[in-house]
C-alpha cells in the first residue's frame, strides 16, 4: 500500500515523459458539416466497428446526421442489428485478448478521453515495423496492439532516422488514396467520433446562445430593480 | 377556541385571510421580520457580499440537479459508467442536467472560496461572529467529503483513481490505517460496495448535515447581525427614534433585489460554462474521467479536481520523516482545520483589512498568492519547473516545484500561526465612527 502511494505521487513524473512524444495535428472538426459526420459514419462502421464497440452509441442516433431511418439501416447497419440497438462490436473479448493483447476499447468517447487531434494524428502516423506483433508500429501511440486497418487507403509509412537524429515517417508503398485524400478520409472519421463522443454538442451550443440572451435580459431587469429601490438609501 | 391573540396580517391583498390562518398557528409574520424585512444588514456591502446568497443559489442548483440525477443514475460498478452516458444521451434533457451539477461542484468552490476570503479580508470571523465563522467551516468541510464522495460516482479513470490516492491518505496512519482504509472501501480495493457507500453519503448523508449547518450559519449570522466592509458594528450605533441602526437598510427589499443582480451575473456565467464549455479545458471535467474505470490501468497522471489541488500540493511537498509518510497528511489536514482557530488567533484591534497595518496586509497577501500558486501547482506534475542544477549543494536534482511549493506551505502556515504575534504589534489606523 505504502508504495502503491508513493508511486501515485511519483505517477506525474512520468506522464510527462509518455506524452512529452508527438507533436499533434490540428483535426479538421466541423460538427455542422453533416456529409462529413455521414462520411465519417460509413468509415467509422466499416472499419472500426468490426473490433471495436460504440456502446453507448445506438444505430438510431445516427438519424441526427440527416439519415432516414431507412438509410442507416441500408448503410451503416452491417450486421444485422435493430436500429435502436448499440453499437457493438461482434469480437468475442476472448478473441480480442488473442489477436491484440488487450480487447479493443470502447470508442464512444475517444474524442472526449484521446481529443481530436490526438486520434488524427494517430490515424495517420502508423509504420511499417517488422518487430511488432502485427508489423504496424504508431509514433503517437508506441507498440499500439492496433494493426494498421486503413493501410490499403494511406499506402505504407517507414520510419527514418534523418541526420540531425530526429526520426520521421516516410511514404513507403502507395496507397488508393492520395495524402490529401486520406487526410480528408481520417478527418471525416474523427468528425464523426467528435460527434460521437458527445451528440449533443451542436445543440447545446444552440440552446446556450438563447439561455445567454434571456439571462441578458434579466440582468438589464434586475439592475433597473435594484436602482429603483436603492434611490432612497443615501 | 380562538386561534390566537394575534392581530391579522395586513397588507398583502387578497392573501390576508391565508396569511393570517398560517400566522396565527405558525411564526409566520415573525420569521419573515426578524430575518428579512426587519433585519437590518449594513448599507454598505460591496461586490464580496454577493457570494453568499450566490453560494445558497449553487446549493439549490446542486440539490435540485442532484435529484433528476439520481433518477438515472445506476449506483453499481458494472452499470455506473453506462449510466452517466445513457443520461447524456438516451434521457431527454439529461446532459443539461449532468452538466449543469459537475458545473456546479467547482462553481460551489468558487462561490466559497470568495465568500471565505471576503470573511478574512473583513475579519467577519472575528467576535462577536465566531460561530458563524465555525459553521461556515464546517460547511465547507462538508463541501469537501460531499465532492470527493460524488466524484466516485460516474465511476471514471480519475473517480477510481482519486479516491484510491485519498483513501490511501487514511491507509498511512500509523497502526490504524490499513484496517481505517478497508472500513472506509467496504472491501480491500475500491469497488461495488465502495460505490454504494459513496453514492449513500452523496446523495443523503452529507447534504442533511450540510443543509443543517447552512440553516446554523444563517441564525447564528443573523443573531448577531452581519458584519461589513469596515468591520464596524452598525448595531452599537442606533436611531433613537426608531430604535434601527443609522447605517443599516432591511435585508427585504433592498438586498434581495440587489442579491438578484448578482444572482442574474451568476447565471450568465454559469450557463457560458454549461453550453459553451462544460469540460472548462478538463478542469471541471477531467478527459481521462471519460473512461471507465479500470483497476488494472494506473493512469500516467493523477490530479485531483481544481478545488482540492492547494492542499494536494501540500500534501506532495511534505517528505517522510521516521520511514512514515503520515506527515502530509497531517500538513494537508492541518491546513483545513486551521481555520476553526483562526478567532482565536487573530488579535488585532481593528477587523477590516481597510484600518489594519501594512504586517497583515502584507502577509494576508502572502496566504492568497501561496494558496493559489499552490492550486497551480497541484494540477501539474512536480516536474512542471525542472529541476535544480546538479552542483547546487543542498537542493541540488531535486524538483523546483516542490521546493516551491514547501516555501508557500510554510507561507500558508506562517499567515496562521504567526498572527497572534504580527495582529497584535500592527500599526492600524484609526476606525471611523459610521460607515464609510
Amino acid at each position: 500500500m505504502k508504495t502503491l502511494f508513493a508511486a501515485l505521487l511519483l505517477a506525474p513524473a512520468v506522464a510527462l515523459a509518455a506524452e512529452g512524444g508527438a507533436k499533434l495535428d490540428a483535426a479538421p472538426v466541423n460538427l455542422n458539416d453533416r456529409l462529413s459526420l455521414q462520411r465519417g459514419a460509413q468509415v467509422f462502421v466499416n472499419h472500426c466497428l468490426n473490433c471495436h464497440s460504440a456502446s453507448a452509441m445506438r444505430y438510431a442516433k445516427l438519424m441526427d446526421l440527416g439519415l432516414s431511418e431507412s438509410q442507416v439501416r441500408e448503410h451503416l447497419v452491417l450486421a444485422g442489428e435493430k436500429v435502436g440497438d448499440a453499437m457493438t462490436t461482434t469480437l468475442d473479448t476472448k478473441d480480442g485478448k488473442a489477436w491484440f493483447g488487450v480487447m479493443p476499447p470502447d470508442l464512444s468517447l475517444v474524442a472526449r478521453s484521446r481529443g481530436a487531434d490526438w486520434i488524427y494524428t494517430y490515424m495517420r502516423s502508423f509504420y511499417r515495423d517488422p518487430a511488432a506483433r502485427t508489423g504496424w508500429n504508431n509514433t503517437v501511440f508506441p507498440n499500439v496492439g492496433m494493426p494498421h486497418v486503413l493501410w490499403e487507403y494511406q499506402g505504407s509509412q517507414a520510419m527514418e532516422a534523418a541526420a540531425g537524429g530526429e526520426a520521421r515517417l516516410v511514404k513507403g508503398s502507395p496507397g488508393r488514396m492520395s495524402t490529401g485524400e486520406y487526410d480528408k478520409y481520417v478527418g471525416d472519421l474523427v468528425n464523426f467520433l467528435v460527434y460521437m463522443g458527445e451528440p449533443a454538442r451542436v445543440k447545446r451550443v444552440q440552446i446556450g446562445i438563447v439561455v445567454i440572451f434571456f439571462l441578458a435580459i434579466f440582468f438589464v431587469i434586475t439592475v433597473l430593480l435594484k436602482k429603483e429601490y436603492w434611490k432612497d438609501v443615501r | 377556541m380562538a386561534a390566537t391573540h394575534k392581530p391579522p396580517v395586513t397588507g398583502a391583498g387578497p392573501l390576508n385571510g391565508v396569511l393570517t390562518w398560517f400566522d396565527q398557528r405558525f411564526p409566520l409574520m415573525a420569521l419573515w421580520k426578524s430575518q428579512l424585512a426587519e433585519y437590518y444588514a449594513p448599507k454598505n456591502f460591496n461586490v464580496w457580499y454577493f457570494f453568499g446568497s450566490l453560494a445558497l443559489v449553487v446549493l439549490v442548483i446542486q440539490i435540485v440537479s442532484g435529484i433528476f440525477l439520481t433518477m438515472n443514475y445506476k449506483p453499481s460498478a458494472e452499470h455506473a459508467f453506462a449510466s452517466v452516458e445513457y443520461i447524456m444521451r438516451d434521457v431527454p434533457g439529461g446532459w443539461i442536467i449532468r452538466y449543469i451539477h459537475s458545473t456546479g461542484a467547482s462553481a460551489f468552490f468558487i462561490v466559497v472560496y470568495l465568500h471565505m476570503a471576503r470573511g478574512l479580508m473583513y475579519g467577519s470571523y472575528r467576535k462577536p461572529r465566531e460561530l458563524t465563522w465555525i459553521f461556515g467551516v464546517l460547511i465547507y468541510l462538508c463541501l469537501m467529503a460531499e465532492a470527493f464522495f460524488g466524484y466516485l460516482l460516474p465511476w471514471g479513470q480519475m473517480s477510481f483513481w482519486g479516491a484510491q490516492v485519498i483513501i490511501n491518505l487514511f491507509a498511512t496512519i500509523p497502526v490504524i490505517g490499513e484496517d481505517l482504509a478497508v472500513w472506509i472501501r467496504g472491501d480491500y480495493n475500491i469497488s461495488d460496495a465502495t460505490l454504494n457507500r459513496f453514492f449513500a453519503m452523496h446523495v443523503i448523508a452529507i447534504p442533511l448535515a450540510l443543509l443543517g449547518l447552512v440553516v446554523a450559519h444563517l441564525m447564528a449570522l443573523h443573531e448577531t447581525g452581519s458584519n461589513n466592509p469596515d468591520g464596524i458594528e452598525i448595531h452599537e450605533n442606533l436611531d433613537p427614534k426608531t430604535g434601527t441602526p443609522v447605517d443599516g437598510i432591511p435585508f427585504h427589499p433592498y438586498y434581495t433585489v440587489k442579491d438578484l443582480v448578482g444572482v442574474a451575473v451568476f447565471l450568465i456565467v454559469f450557463s457560458a460554462i454549461v453550453f459553451f464549455s462544460p469540460e472548462m479545458g478538463g478542469y471541471f471535467l477531467e478527459y481521462n474521467n471519460f473512461i471507465p474505470a479500470d483497476p488494472l490501468t494506473t493512469p500516467v497522471h493523477i490530479a485531483p479536481v481544481w478545488y482540492f489541488t492547494p492542499f494536494y500540493a501540500m500534501l506532495r511537498a511534505v517528505p517522510s520523516f521516521f520511514n512514515m509518510q503520515v506527515w502530509g497528511v497531517v500538513v494537508m489536514g492541518a491546513a483545513v482545520m486551521i481555520f476553526f482557530a483562526l478567532p482565536w488567533l487573530d488579535r488585532g484591534r481593528t477587523k477590516s483589512i481597510r484600518y489594519r497595518g501594512p504586517i497583515y496586509k502584507a502577509f494576508f497577501a502572502a496566504l492568497i498568492v501561496s494558496f493559489l500558486v499552490l492550486g497551480y501547482l497541484g494540477v501539474e506534475p512536480t516536474t512542471v519547473w525542472g529541476e535544480f542544477p546538479k552542483a547546487l549543494p543542498l537542493l541540488g536534482g531535486d524538483y523546483v516545484a516542490i521546493w516551491v511549493a514547501r516555501l508557500l506551505t510554510a507561507v500558508y502556515f506562517a499567515f496562521f500561526l504567526l498572527m497572534p504575534w504580527y495582529t497584535a504589534r500592527d500599526r492600524e489606523k484609526p476606525v471611523p465612527q459610521r460607515l464609510t
